[in-house]
């Protein structure tokens, strides 16, 4: 298997405040990866790293290097667009726009000049298929998506994401305002999705980490303390403070 | 168990009298506005007839009529509104969502509220100053229509501004997420959220313009012909207002004073009415 997103000396400033140091991981292709870590430990931050949507806070600064594919995605000459075309991002809050459920899905195809009425129909079915919601939503897309449930909306959220065909979906810690079934459902659309895509995934919930994930990363205080299998690191955690924090003695 | 008698009397005294201040208050402020909506339609509407609504005025016949002051009303709103919005809303735009200089926009939108609180008559000379004999436009409906732009720019860009802080950060994390471009994201999402306030603006501009006298006395003129919108335009003209003013001051027209003041209420309420109905659409087709 290889790594899709390879990561070097990572460090990240708000200001003068220094969110990441040092960070080192690779992401491994058409798998999930888990961030796990207490809250303010800069998990977050890495995520959005990813694909820049930290350009979006003032005051950013990042140096080191972030690979995707080989091409360095802090360079200037990178198409920061394209880029998030290539990397979606689904947030911790469902975040559907306030249009209908179709046009929710065809916003992304639509915004990388995609018109072609049967080609957007095909999209966005295939789309919402794809997050596990078309059987839910196929009488009533033209409704407003914020009629829908919090769960469903995250299950769109996703449609939208996977609808401009991206290769990495980065998630904000996607199940944080679910309820437990909401959760199980999204849950099974990761392990299906990941097929297909790569998921780097933040979580707060070390059992959801467990279930869904083949991979982990811990962070610390802004820094990445132990990565690697799940499994090994959930049972034979090697620094001490991953196995205070996976056995629940802080956080 | 809570007991009446338990409160002592000079404090029950004293909630009875500050109850009765409140109704005092109440029935005062309620008659003021029922007094003056009755009695100017009751001394304006009797005086409205076909003919004042649909000729113009005549010194050879003694007749008078205010279809030009009402042609010369629409036309002002509408040139005001088409140089106001694009101009506001743009101005909006750029101050929340491009510019980087946060002290700079402070000091922008703090100007703008000054400006939005001076008196009316200071843009009227200015407008005369500067549209009429500075850019030689001589005295007529698109000067004052220019005056009340610019009088009516900071309402507008306001109203927006406090319209597009609205707009959820979550939607414009969403676009971005999905590789839109700054551009796309504020046309696709960030204005059509907002198109209330944005309308909102509008409704309380076109307010100020019906109900602006002072700034039109200087810029726009009194003349009562029957022009098209062009024509109007480039010549010299009275509104409704300013008809208002002319008729009861200079010509003691008291009855037409009143009529026009009939028909002026009305515009507002319907204007006020339009308002409503549109946020209402608006919610609904939010929330369909």
């Amino acid at each position: 298997m290889s790594d899709i997103i390879t990561v070097r000396d990572m460090c990240l400033w708000y200001g003068n405040h220094q969110a990441l140091s040092n960070i080192h991981i690779q992401i491994p292709e058409k798998s999930i990866t888990a961030l796990i870590g207490p809250s303010g430990c800069g998990k977050s931050t890495f995520l959005k790293s990813l694909n820049r949507m930290n350009d979006l806070v003032p005051d950013v600064r990042i140096t080191g290097d972030i690979r995707y594919k080989g091409i360095d995605i802090l360079g200037a000459s990178v198409d920061v667009n394209e880029l998030r075309r290539e990397i979606g991002m689904v947030f911790q809050k469902p975040n559907p726009f306030p249009m209908s459920i179709y046009d929710n899905v065809a916003y992304g195809p639509r915004t990388h000049g995609i018109r072609n009425r049967a080609k957007l129909d095909q999209i966005v079915e295939q789309s919402l298929r794809d997050a596990a919601i078309w059987d839910e939503v196929k009488d009533r897309l033209q409704k407003n998506a914020l009629g829908l449930s919090g769960g469903q909306q995250q299950r769109l959220c996703i449609a939208r994401a996977l609808a401009v065909k991206p290769a990495v979906l980065l998630m904000d810690e996607p199940t944080s305002a679910l309820d437990p079934i909401a959760t199980s459902k999204i849950e099974d659309l990761c392990t299906q999705l990941k097929d297909t895509y790569t998921i780097v995934m933040v979580t707060h919930n070390m059992q959801q980490a467990v279930r869904i994930s083949d991979w982990t990363a811990f962070f610390l205080l802004g820094e990445l303390i132990e990565c690697g299998d799940t499994e090994t690191m959930f049972s034979t955690p090697k620094d001490q403070r991953t196995e205070d924090y996976i056995t629940g003695r802080f956080g | 168990m809570i007991q009446k008698s338990g409160i002592s009397v000079s404090r029950r005294i004293f909630i009875l009298s500050m109850r009765i201040l409140m109704w005092i208050s109440v029935a005062m402020t309620c008659a003021l506005v029922v007094f003056l909506i009755v009695y100017v339609f009751l001394k304006g509407i009797p005086n409205i007839s076909w003919e004042l609504l649909s000729t113009k005025p005549s010194y050879l016949s003694g007749r008078i009529g205010i279809l030009p002051d009402i042609l010369n009303t629409i036309y002002i709103v509408l040139a005001a509104l088409l140089v106001v919005l694009p101009l506001g809303v743009g101005a909006a735009v750029y101050l929340t969502e491009y510019a980087g200089n946060k002290a700079l926009v402070g000091v922008i939108e703090y100007a703008a509220e000054t400006l939005s609180g001076i008196p009316s008559i200071i843009y009227g000379l200015v407008g005369m100053l500067f549209f009429c004999q500075f850019l030689n436009m001589k005295t007529s409906l698109m000067a004052g229509a220019l005056t009340l732009a610019v009088m009516n720019l900071p309402t507008v860009m306001r109203t927006t501004q406090e319209s597009l802080k609205t707009v959820p950060a979550s939607y414009r994390e969403g676009a971005f997420g999905l590789g839109a471009g700054k551009w796309r994201v504020i046309r696709t999402v960030v204005l059509p959220g907002c198109v209330d306030g944005v309308i909102t603006g509008c409704i309380l501009a076109v307010g100020r313009i019906v109900g602006e006298s002072a700034a039109l006395l200087f810029t726009a003129g009194f003349a009562h012909a029957l022009n098209g919108v062009i024509e109007g335009l480039s010549s010299s003209g009275a509104t409704l207002t300013v008809a208002l003013y002319v008729y009861a001051k200079e010509q003691g027209e008291f009855g037409i004073a009143f009529a026009i003041a009939a028909i002026l209420m009305i515009l507002t309420l319907l204007i006020n009415l339009s308002a409503v109905l549109v946020e209402h659409y608006f919610a609904k087709r939010r929330n369909r």
